[in-house]
């Protein structure tokens, strides 16, 4: 197996603040890995960095090749696509103005209709609403746009910053159960920030925990499940 | 009877130019949230350089779109080179920094082209036909030239996914950067258009109020009253708010001369013009800031 992602010494920055000090994972190709970790342990702050949606430093591979200089947008044209927490929707276009954005940048017409009919058959719900300005969503069906738009990007990596935020449970397992879809068929590779531990290390097959911008413990996510310890020091339940 | 049509048709004619403006404020608002004072004056300049290419014999058609083009080139420079360096500036940087481009742009005007009027040539011919005692043809053509303009526009902002792009990087740039577009060059390109939209606008109304700096200094007023009674954030809204300024002034002079006729009374006329334009402003401000179809943007989460 070779790696998708290899990040060394990682640091992020918020003005002259420093909120990740020097962190380093690996994301295995087709593997779901996962960040864990309490409020401000940096979670959210690692995926911006990634993208470089704030100044960070350190080494960062995606398939091989240094990203840590390039622009938000070039790294996304690589084939990163990264679900922001909040979900990024553009309220005032409609959901299919939402999708067709994500293909901006690709002049395959054909691979794209292609790309459109597969996120509908996982997201029936977004076909439903096609024509309907995308704020009008609920956030449910936000969160699936959200993905679904990432999708259009025919990602190889895609970042997912706490996809279950504010989400009802049921609503929570859909769009797990589609993500682990996305990740088998599409032979897509995630990287999952979640505050929901449990859920998360039911998807994944890595964790990482990180706290106040250090990793602090990594593993099979298997093992991290069943270590009560860690559980219980950080992971809280 | 006859006279109130004429008031009408020529208000529709000014307000041709007044929605011009007003669209160019209104896509430089929706990607940045500044109001370019300078936008009349950058038309002004345009109309300038059409006016310097119809001297060295050029054809109308192609000066203004030679002029249009480098209007263009320049509205991009501008974003690049001036407002780049200003991103997360506060607002009073940026309004001084429009400020400061009027004022540059009114000047140039003068140094280089004098402060003398100058007349400019309408590209319709003078033909009498029935119904041109309401209507002259010049205004049929000012009125057909912007609205096939403002439909070439939305049909580039709704169709094309360049225009899509556009739309997506002033709404959320953050998410747009995430799908791969390229933000700044869209902002860059919206400041082009925006410019692009006042050369055609300068170039139409120049024959009305002939060529001098300060041709454009009340339409700027009038777009400005024109996007705010549209509603700031809608193009569409505010190419409506500028044909609805042109008429109200208008009838506003012609009910103010009919009451003075009738009562023997100066109520309002052609002086309380642009006083009503102002009031128009003040009062959309007050009532309904978000204009008449501005959108307040229903979320749910």
């Amino acid at each position: 197996m070779t790696a998708i992602l290899e990040v060394e010494g990682l640091k992020a920055f918020y003005g002259v603040s420093e909120a990740l000090h020097g962190i380093g994972f690996t994301l295995q190709q087709g593997g779901i890995t996962t960040i864990l970790g309490a409020n401000g342990a940096g979670k959210t702050t690692t995926l911006r960095a990634l993208v470089g949606m704030i100044r960070r430093e350190g080494r960062i591979l995606f398939d091989g090749r240094p990203i840590e200089n390039l622009s938000t947008e070039a790294i996304a044209r690589l084939g990163v696509a990264h679900v922001p927490d909040g979900r990024g929707t553009f309220t005032g276009l409609s959901v299919d103005e939402n999708l067709r954005i994500a293909a901006y940048t690709r002049s395959d017409k054909a691979a794209i209709r292609d790309d459109l009919e597969r996120v509908f058959s996982y997201f029936p719900r977004l076909k439903e609403r096609v024509g309907q300005q995308a704020g009008t969503l609920s956030g449910g069906e936000q969160q699936m746009l959200a993905i679904a738009r990432a999708l259009m990007l025919r990602p190889r990596l895609m970042l997912l910053d706490e996809p279950s935020f504010g989400l009802a449970p049921l609503i929570v397992q859909e769009i797990f159960r589609i993500m682990r879809l996305i990740n088998q068929e599409g032979k897509v590779s995630v990287l999952l920030v979640e505050q929901n531990a449990a859920l998360a290390l039911n998807l994944a097959t890595e964790a990482y925990v990180l706290e106040t911008g250090n990793v602090v413990m990594s593993g099979p996510a298997a093992d991290v499940k069943n270590d009560e310890g860690i559980r219980r020091s950080y992971l809280g339940y | 009877m006859e006279q109130l049509l004429q008031q009408i048709a020529s208000g529709l004619a000014s307000g041709a130019i007044y929605a011009c403006i007003a669209l160019a404020l209104v896509m430089i608002f929706t990607a940045t949230e500044h109001l370019n004072f300078a936008q009349g004056e950058m038309a002004m300049f345009s109309t300038y350089l059409c006016w310097q290419l119809l001297q060295w014999g050029l054809g109308f058609w192609t000066s203004l779109a030679i002029a249009a083009g480098l209007s263009f080139v320049i509205g991009v420079l501008i974003e690049r080179i001036i407002l780049r360096p200003l991103q997360g500036a506060s607002a009073l940087s940026v309004v001084v920094v429009f400020i400061g481009l009027l004022a540059i742009f009114h000047s140039m005007a003068g140094a280089i082209w004098s402060h003398t009027i100058k007349t400019f040539p309408s590209p319709f011919p003078n033909v009498s036909f029935a119904g041109s005692g309401i209507i002259g043809p010049h205004q049929i053509g000012m009125v057909v030239v912007t609205i096939i303009m403002l439909s070439a526009l939305f049909a580039f902002f709704r169709f094309t996914t360049l225009g899509l792009a556009m739309r997506a990087a002033a709404q959320n740039p953050v998410s747009a950067r995430l799908v791969g577009v390229n933000v700044d060059w869209m902002l860059a390109l919206g400041w082009g258009l925006a410019a692009a939209i006042g050369a055609v606008a300068g170039a139409m109304v120049a024959p009305v109020v002939y060529l001098e700096p300060n041709m454009m200094t009340s339409i700027l007023l009038y777009g400005f009253a024109g996007a705010l009674v549209g509603g700031i954030s809608s193009p569409g809204g505010a190419v409506f708010g500028g044909f609805m300024v042109g008429v109200i002034e208008n009838l506003v002079a012609y009910f103010g001369n009919l009451t003075e006729k009738m009562f023997g009374v100066y109520v309002i006329g052609n002086g309380e013009k642009l006083s009503v334009a102002l009031i128009i402003v003040i009062t959309i401000l007050t009532l309904k800031p978000a204009g008449l179809f501005g959108r307040v943007i229903t979320k749910r989460v």
